[in-house]
């Protein structure tokens, strides 16, 4: 047992109000450089939609992740067998267009325009040349735009569903979205590790931040087509690549992430997992349908004192066990099991955990009646207005059963707090709905105040980064903001 | 000297003996000047980023062109006799000549195309910078030397061993031999002219990434993790276990 601890996250999106708060608490920290104006290292996605870059789950496109080839796993696009042939040009590299040009706008022609009948307007400019363009595209381009053929027809997660499943989706009056927050998940496994020719890319051993070591990064790229989050970019300016550093700098001054400290619907949880890093290649090796399980039991439990002797042994601070006894990461993830991984199946074993959304609507209005979908205790989740089948698509690998758990068990917690507060169900029912959702009453008043009322320090439950023992975490954060921001220590100017 | 030096003389003498000592040291002191002091700015640059389509028909042909050629070139340096042994059967002589030239044709078609994408498109130009026209330049000088060379002083592969490796060996032995090439036609004396010429501007332009090609890529584990604490220090002592 390699027993090693990982900052980890989970997202949950029935909270989610999709208002873009952490998009811009990052880009103003990171990536208002240039080079970097069209890099969202933490974005938010309509779902269904076809997100950013445009369809950057079609891995047919981007060929991101790994995929199981004779008994043993190999990254879809640029691996040791084909970084020779592929070096000079990466056949599956996406580029601006598959994002989106960035541009502002020509404030001083508000100023220089002259006197005329019209009132003068602010021209869009290219950020990259300067010149006037046609916006075509942006980051959040789908947003709110559910049912529309362009973008939620084409999400690549519909794949699988039958017609009529994808007909009720963007039906009038019955169209249906959720927002889907997203980061770097600083996966187990990361692709954009295994292809970064420079050894740049690494995994911190401490916490497990996924970094690329600016000064090693030679701008070879494989990482942007090899991460099938496309959450490494490319900055065409320094010739660098770039992606999320879960704030290391914050995380290490004992602060929150931006993305997860302004987060208004408050649906971010950030905590230690200790995993056992000896199972890693085994378990992303394994049948598609036995991933989403075999991933959990990676996680260890930071209260076993055969785990907390293991992690000792191998150097992970009491300070770190601690907070991995107190993660919430670690209660939604394993102890409720209510939080899954994006797309397990890209084998990769991201770290960031999402709640499903209990987006299904229970009831429908029959004439000015309440009419309650209901089969026995629970609503019928197969005629909820997201199908099952989506949802699995999504956060895991298309078990549908892993996803009704899910959501099943919110329901009961939902119907049990209503019998509680509001007293219009019958109490014992509700308790009966809390058994049958493998759940209990204990369980639920957990899942409902971490759920609900959760402080800041019970969302954000940061390990200490005893700076006083690692060297290179020695530096002011503060000392680098704007013109790096992480850990170089000379200009990052473009060579010549 | 003798007496009767013309200026011819010391052209020749600065082409053929200074300037590529010029070259060398540049070559390596600021390379490994710039690695240390400015390393970060060790990058390919790449713009495939900004343009994806062009891109394919200027990068392909020109890198495997231009390691096909340079290739050549190194073995008729490195391994002459045997070369001169090889090209004794006309039938391989003729393989290895039009192999090279084919590489070279690639490496034009390729060089031809990144100066199309370079001024055609809005964004590629915009990381353009005077030191890419100067490389851009010097290397399109050297590949129509080059070609040119081969088309019109054939049997290069065969002459290179016999005058231009001893010549290039003179130089490496600190003795150098300027007897060697000041016969050879001006065509080929522009290419080494260029050649060493390229090798100056190498340390200061893009070239340098041609330096940090990823070989340990090859043979390294597939994950990279990096520990910036000492595992086994960070322990408290009181939780310390003894094996």
């Amino acid at each position: 047992m390699d027993v090693r601890s990982q900052i980890s996250m989970v997202f949950h999106l029935d909270k989610c109000i999709g208002c873009h708060t952490c998009s811009i608490a990052c880009k103003n920290i990171w990536t208002d450089r240039k080079g970097t104006e069209y890099m969202w290292w933490n974005n938010v996605e309509t779902k269904p939609g076809t997100g950013y870059p445009t369809r950057w789950e079609d891995q047919e496109k981007y060929k991101g992740g790994w995929e199981k080839l004779n008994g043993s796993i190999r990254l879809r696009s640029t691996g040791k067998s084909r970084i020779i042939p592929n070096i000079f040009h990466h056949p599956h590299q996406p580029g601006m267009d598959d994002y989106y040009e960035p541009w502002t706008y020509k404030y001083d022609e508000l100023f220089t325009a002259p006197e005329g009948n019209d009132q003068p307007t602010a021209r869009p400019i290219s950020m990259v040349t300067g010149k006037y363009i046609d916006i075509e595209a942006g980051p959040n381009w789908d947003d709110d735009l559910s049912g529309s053929p362009v973008y939620a027809a084409n999400d690549p997660n519909l794949k699988g569903l039958t017609e009529e499943q994808k007909m009720q989706l963007s039906a009038i009056e019955r169209l249906v979205f959720f927002y889907f927050p997203r980061i770097c998940n600083h996966c187990l496994n990361p692709s954009c590790v295994a292809s970064c020719p420079s050894g740049a890319l690494h995994k911190r051993g401490e916490d497990g931040i996924v970094l690329v070591d600016q000064e090693r990064c030679r701008g070879w790229r494989s990482c942007i087509p090899a991460c099938p989050y496309k959450k490494t970019y490319y900055n065409w300016q320094t010739g660098k690549s770039e992606k999320c550093i879960l704030c290391f700098p914050r995380i290490e001054t004992g602060q929150a992430p931006a993305c997860f400290h302004s987060c208004v619907g408050r649906i971010r949880y950030l905590g230690v997992l200790l995993y056992d890093a000896d199972k890693i290649e085994d378990v992303a090796n394994l049948p598609s349908d036995e991933l989403i399980d075999a991933h959990r039991d990676m996680i260890l439990n930071p209260h076993d004192p055969e785990v907390i002797k293991a992690a000792k042994a191998n150097g992970v601070h009491d300070s770190i066990i601690k907070s991995a006894q107190k993660s919430p990461v670690y209660k939604f993830v394993k102890e409720w099991g209510i939080a899954l991984p994006p797309h397990i199946e890209y084998r990769t074993l991201p770290m960031l955990f999402y709640v499903p959304p209990m987006l299904p609507v229970m009831t429908s209005m029959d004439g000015n009646a309440k009419k309650n979908m209901c089969e026995g205790l629970f609503p019928d989740f197969e005629k909820s207005r997201v199908p099952m089948e989506f949802l699995a698509n999504l956060f895991s690998g298309g078990n549908t059963g892993k996803v009704r758990y899910t959501l099943k068990k919110q329901m009961a917690v939902r119907q049990y707090r209503r019998a509680v507060t509001v007293g219009d169900i019958d109490m014992e029912a509700a308790k009966k709905m809390l058994v049958a959702a493998d759940s209990s009453v204990e369980e639920a008043e957990g899942i409902y105040n971490l759920t609900s009322l959760c402080t800041f320090e019970e969302r954000f439950v940061i390990p200490p980064a005893n700076r006083e023992e690692a060297i290179q975490m020695m530096q002011d954060p503060l000392e680098h903001k704007q013109s790096v921001g992480f850990g170089l220590l000379e200009d990052p100017e473009r060579g010549a | 000297m003798a007496e009767n030096t013309t200026l011819f003389d010391y052209l020749n003498l600065f082409w053929f003996t200074v300037l590529p000592y010029i070259a060398l040291f540049t070559f390596f002191l600021v390379t490994i000047q710039r690695y240390r002091g400015k390393g970060f700015t060790y990058s390919s640059l790449s713009s495939q980023f900004l343009e994806n389509k062009v891109h394919f028909w200027a990068m392909v042909p020109f890198h495997y062109g231009i390691l096909v050629v340079l290739g050549g070139h190194i073995l008729g340096f490195l391994l002459p006799n045997q070369l001169l042994l090889w090209n004794s059967n006309p039938m391989r002589l003729y393989i290895l000549e039009i192999s090279g030239f084919v590489g070279g044709v690639f490496t034009l078609v390729g060089l031809i195309n990144i100066i199309i994408r370079r001024l055609t498109d809005a964004r590629t130009k915009m990381v353009t910078s005077a030191a890419d026209w100067i490389v851009i330049s010097v290397l399109l000088f050297q590949i129509c030397t080059g070609l040119y060379t081969a088309i019109f002083h054939s049997w290069g592969s065969s002459w290179f061993a016999a005058s231009m490796a001893p010549y290039l060996w003179s130089i490496v032995k600190f003795n150098p031999t300027i007897a060697y090439v000041t016969p050879l036609p001006l065509m080929v004396k522009l290419h080494i002219i260029g050649a060493f010429s390229i090798i100056t501007l190498f340390p200061f332009t893009r070239l340098v990434h041609a330096l940090v090609v990823p070989n340990p890529y090859l043979w390294r584990k597939r994950q990279v993790v990096r520990w910036h604490w000492d595992r086994k220090k960070i322990r408290t002592p009181e939780f310390k276990i003894n094996k």
